[in-house]
């Protein structure tokens, strides 16, 4: 039997950040992964020679090089990989489309700042309390107890509508909670997106991947793949190891999962009362055309479209809500590696409608969203004339088979273990179920958690 | 040991921890973390570094002694002459 200091559960970007950590300071590490590639919630796959990423549409927190204390270079230096290895393209810019509004932004925080002056006048004031406010707090720190962004925010924003925009993005590339976020992760999210921006690694989401996987194995990390975990054994509320489903034991003086709070509770063997699954989840239409958007002048790089008089981030109570959408042009990056057009349509989904089809009706119900995407886009940019090559869809229910979590839900369950731990010994949680959001704030999840738990030794602190 | 080759050893941890970042010409007196994008995350892996490659043990509480270079030296000689 082997034993080890660390077996991580789960190799996406959090639970390769944190094997990283420990294998650089000659832990015996494992990190066991369910399925054949490693990846996780952002991953990706092939279909007819064609390259289709799945996760977020875009990297957040771009810093250009050198810039300090930012997110990204300071886990680019904890894991030790230069900067230049990203390739990182900036978005061109993008938008959030309400009735009647419409406001940009780009990485360049001035022009969502100019865009308010401009449509929300009276806003102007406000908006530069609410950024002063985001600089000022400390979002990251382990001991902030939740509390509702949106009360918070509505004391210094007084345009409900103004209010609704400026959460839109940050809800759906992030939060959990339906509505309403934790005022923690709105301003992790507000730095991230609106201060620090978008930006696309070359070749996209496994590029990142790859050079995690590369950086872990040269430093002598174990990676089994197809290695579904059957239960983390655990006696007198201390974790011994775990059990994988082909019947092997692994011991194991400190178990990281990734796998999200309530998924890890279920498995433990000394039953645990189970956290609150989440409810959000999506499907993502993915379309390739013979011609690229930039060519027929589309120069956004992701659109957060809302046609509802109220945002409404929620499960729907049918399919999916098609009345708002964020449409991504993967084309639209200071660096565009497509040789086709790309166009990736997000709706909020309703994951037990989906998971309750049979076969063939859920093939159907596929064609549907595709069919209100391409609708979508006819009607937002009609001088977008292009033959589709080739489309995919996947669906609450295509979340659940490639990440394990429960009811598809993308940004996991509505209660966060921040300080990593669990009711159990040893057994400590890192990614989504952290709550540090986005490909960035997934590594930098993995890695705090694996300084605090298994190199500082937390429990002691 | 001598003075030059502790600090070239304390560099040597530095540059391989701060990769995008000149260490050539830093100055013995200023606090590292005002020369260099350092925190307390980057601290940790000082320690992890001399215990990895010397077996030096550093202490939590003694961490603000690695605050700059001519502090290192200082406290970390010793701890060399007894390791090597």
């Amino acid at each position: 039997m082997t034993n080890y200091d660390t077996v991580i559960i789960g190799a996406g970007m959090s639970g390769l950040a944190a094997g990283i950590r420990l294998a650089m300071f000659d832990q015996k590490v494992c990190i066991l992964e369910r399925h054949k590639v490693p990846g996780g919630l952002n991953s990706y796959y092939e279909r007819r020679g064609r390259k289709l990423d799945v996760g977020l549409h875009a990297m957040t927190n771009f810093a250009p090089k050198g810039e300090r204390g930012r997110p990204l270079t300071k886990l680019l230096k904890q894991l030790r990989i230069p900067y230049e290895k990203l390739e990182l393209s900036q978005q061109h810019f993008s938008r959030i489309m309400f009735p009647g509004y419409d406001l940009s932004f780009s990485n360049d925080p001035q022009l969502l700042t100019a865009g308010i002056g401009k449509a929300f006048p009276r806003q102007k004031d406000n908006f530069a309390k609410l950024l002063d406010l985001v600089k000022n707090f400390d979002d990251v720190n382990l001991n902030n107890k939740p509390q509702s962004a949106k009360e918070k925010v509505r004391e210094i924003i007084s345009d409900e509508r103004l209010l609704e925009m400026l959460f839109c993005p940050l809800l759906i590339y992030g939060s959990a909670w339906e509505n309403d976020m934790d005022f923690s992760q709105f301003v992790i999210m507000f730095k991230s997106i609106y201060l620090e921006g978008f930006s696309r690694p070359k070749n996209g989401v496994r590029s990142v991947i790859n050079l995690l996987t590369e950086r872990y194995k040269q430093l002598g990390g174990e990676l089994r793949l197809e290695a579904g975990i059957e239960k983390i054994d655990v006696e007198n509320g201390i974790v011994r190891g775990v059990t994988l489903e082909s019947g092997e034991i692994m011991q194991s003086h400190k178990v990281m999962s990734s796998m999200g709070l309530p998924e890890t509770m279920n498995i433990v063997s000394e039953r645990q009362e189970s956290p609150a699954v989440g409810s959000m989840s999506f499907t993502e239409t993915i379309l390739f055309f013979d011609k690229k958007p930039s060519d027929q002048g589309i120069q956004d790089t992701i659109l957060f479209y809302n046609d509802n008089e109220k945002y409404e981030y929620r499960q729907p109570q049918t399919f999916c809500d098609y009345r708002s959408a964020v449409i991504c042009f993967p084309n639209n990056f200071g660096y565009d590696d497509y040789d086709e057009g790309v166009i990736r349509v997000t709706y909020i989904a309703n994951f037990e409608k989906w998971n309750e089809l049979d076969r063939k009706t859920y093939l159907i119900r596929k064609e549907e969203t595709c069919s209100e995407a391409l609708a979508l886009i006819a009607k937002l940019f009609p001088e977008f004339k292009a033959n589709l090559l080739y489309h995919d869809v996947f669906t609450p229910t295509t979340i659940t088979r490639y990440t394990g979590h429960f009811k598809g839900a993308v940004y996991g369950s509505t209660q966060k273990a921040r300080d990593g731990r669990t009711g159990i010994k040893n057994l400590f949680i890192c990614g989504t179920d952290q709550g540090f959001l986005g490909i960035v704030g997934a590594m930098l999840s993995g890695i705090s958690m694996a300084n605090l738990h298994c190199l500082m030794d937390g429990e002691k602190a | 040991m001598d003075y030059q080759t502790l600090r070239k050893r304390i560099i040597d941890i530095i540059a391989d921890i701060a990769i995008d970042e000149d260490v050539s010409n830093l100055d013995d007196n200023i606090r590292l973390r005002e020369q260099l994008d350092l925190d307390s995350m980057d601290f940790l892996d000082v320690v992890m570094e001399l215990k990895k490659r010397y077996k030096i043990e550093v202490p939590t509480e003694d961490y603000m002694k690695l605050a700059t270079l001519k502090s290192c030296i200082e406290y970390l000689g010793p701890k060399f002459a007894f390791s090597s």
